[in-house]
């Protein structure tokens, strides 16, 4: 997959959130380039190795950093932010590691199918289909321990989450958020539409690798 | 080998240590002590290095036995402590025989106390951390928190000389029942919805965060782009309700921030109770940077 540069010149913001964090943020909305470029930027800031920096987390549309406030600064940090992100981080979305998830669509696995055909108009079937027929692009991880957050999902079968969040979801739960789709990493409550459970667990700390994605991956549903 | 066995769990007790840095790019929460300052005062007090596991204590404290004896000591939230039902002191290092019972009696103030033993509680480590962090039962004893008949093993304080005498302490001033949080206001409107406010901590509080009561805040467009958050964001979403962000928070989250309680007044939050009040006060990074350096000094006069 090949996006061209959107964004070229969009006004990049910094935010200071309080004395042990910065953000910056490439720009305001959930788009391909954008996220490539926080990645980047958040893959340089790691190489710096900078001391003091405790975490630097890319998400879909900035990079944060955490530090040790005695040992570095946010004046500091945004100077290199900003040396970084005019220099030359990506203009297009190439491909990254593919990685083909196993999931167990609808009945006790998928509570939600049917009231997502519905919403869609459609067969559970169609619902499958549309959901597996495409590669979805890991924007960042969050919320839990190796919970990706993936779009963009076919507008058919965007539907919101529910009003009120189950007090518990499976671990390894597949929902839909509107266009997101994602896994469960673990049992916790959830307000995402549940159609399906991947039999891969996308983390577990014991594990070599303890986290199945990471930013930039390409995602493919096989439903079995 | 040296073991403490849990005969009474408290309330919600979960061995912590400094936190689970550097996987918020993968999901990860870095929970942690919530009163890092008495946490690090606890370890000092017993020549532990800062980053040594803890037990933290919440609101009821435990009953506990020291099985092959050691060393220990209590810092944070003040308890009434008996140490084989006699009177023991807070902020200073006791040595306990084996078989000696250190119980938690009623509490005075503050929310969270952190009770060191000297060489650390051991517990294995989870990605570079011994924290609990409960929602994902990842970390500390078996990844929740103590139930009576835990045998947790301790380090033994074979790493160091151990104490030889009390170290004078200073404990972190704590207040009755209300706390004034200093915060960098992130955005300049809903921060000066903040400043001066008062908020109660409701009873739908936790390592995670605060559920604040109070004033409705005037929340800008309701949800955004998610983005990743630290410990101490205050958090307002459309219902107006600000949260404020604990240790065990998720590293990301999609409401808008008004401002960021300092390092400096983390502890003070850590002890904060339900039904407690919050005031905040904005700062500069510039007096975030000043108390902070007092914090740290206040710990190295030790």
């Amino acid at each position: 997959m090949s996006v061209t540069e959107r964004e070229k010149g969009s006004p990049r913001q910094t935010w200071t959130l309080g004395d042990s964090c910065i953000s910056m943020h490439l720009g305001t909305q959930i788009d391909p380039v954008i996220n490539v470029r926080c990645i980047a930027l958040a893959d340089a800031v790691e190489r710096l190795g900078v001391r003091g920096v405790r975490d630097v987390v890319p998400t879909y549309n900035a990079v944060t950093v955490h530090f040790d406030p005695l040992v570095t600064d946010s004046a500091r940090l945004t100077r290199e932010l900003e040396r970084l992100a005019t220099s030359d981080l990506p203009s297009t979305v190439s491909a990254t590691r593919a990685v083909e998830i196993p999931v167990v669509y609808g009945g006790e696995s998928g509570p939600d199918l049917g009231a997502v055909a519905e919403f869609a108009e459609c067969s559970e079937e169609d619902v499958v289909r549309l959901h597996t027929s495409r590669a979805y692009r890991v924007y960042m991880l969050g919320f839990l321990p190796g919970f990706a957050y993936m779009g963009s999902v076919d507008s058919r079968i965007a539907m919101p989450r529910l009003d009120a969040p189950r007090l518990r979801v499976v671990a390894g739960s597949v929902g839909i958020a509107a266009s997101q789709t994602g896994i469960y990493p673990c049992d916790t409550p959830g307000g995402w539409r549940i159609i399906g459970r991947a039999s891969t667990k996308v983390f577990d700390a014991t594990r070599r690798e303890p986290f199945l994605l990471r930013a930039g991956d390409s995602v493919t549903f096989v439903p079995v | 080998m040296a073991g403490l066995s849990i005969l009474r769990p408290g309330l919600f007790t979960t061995v912590q240590d400094l936190g689970r840095w550097g996987l918020q790019s993968r999901g990860v929460p870095v929970s942690g002590a919530m009163d890092w300052y008495s946490h690090r005062l606890a370890n000092g007090l017993l020549k532990n290095d800062s980053s040594m596991a803890t037990l933290e204590v919440t609101l009821m404290g435990p009953h506990v036995r020291f099985d092959a004896g050691s060393a220990f000591a209590v810092a944070g939230a003040v308890f009434d402590l008996t140490l084989d039902d006699v009177p023991v002191e807070m902020n200073t290092a006791i040595e306990a025989r084996p078989g000696a019972v250190l119980k938690f009696g009623p509490r005075r103030h503050g929310a969270r106390a952190y009770l060191a033993v000297s060489g650390g509680v051991d517990v294995p480590e989870v990605l570079g951390s011994r924290s609990t962090h409960a929602l994902t039962g990842m970390g500390g004893y078996e990844g929740r928190s103590l139930r009576a008949g835990d045998t947790i093993r301790v380090g033994g304080g074979s790493d160091g000389p151990g104490p030889t005498k009390a170290i004078t302490s200073r404990p972190l001033p704590l207040t009755d029942s209300h706390a004034r949080l200093r915060m960098i206001p992130a955005d300049p409107r809903l921060g000066a919805h903040l400043a001066g406010r008062r908020f109660r901590v409701s009873t739908r509080s936790d390592r995670m965060g605060y559920r604040l009561e109070g004033p409705t805040i005037d929340a800008a467009p309701g949800e955004m782009v998610s983005v990743a958050i630290p410990t101490g964001a205050i958090q307002v979403p459309p219902t107006g309700q600000p949260i404020l962000l604990m240790n065990d928070h998720a590293t990301t989250g999609g409401y808008a921030i008004a401002g960021t309680v300092i390092t400096a007044d983390l502890p003070v939050a850590g002890q904060l109770a339900p039904g407690d009040w919050i005031e905040f006060e904005a700062c500069s990074i510039e007096t975030a940077r000043t108390e902070l350096r007092q914090r740290e000094a206040a710990l190295d006069a030790g």
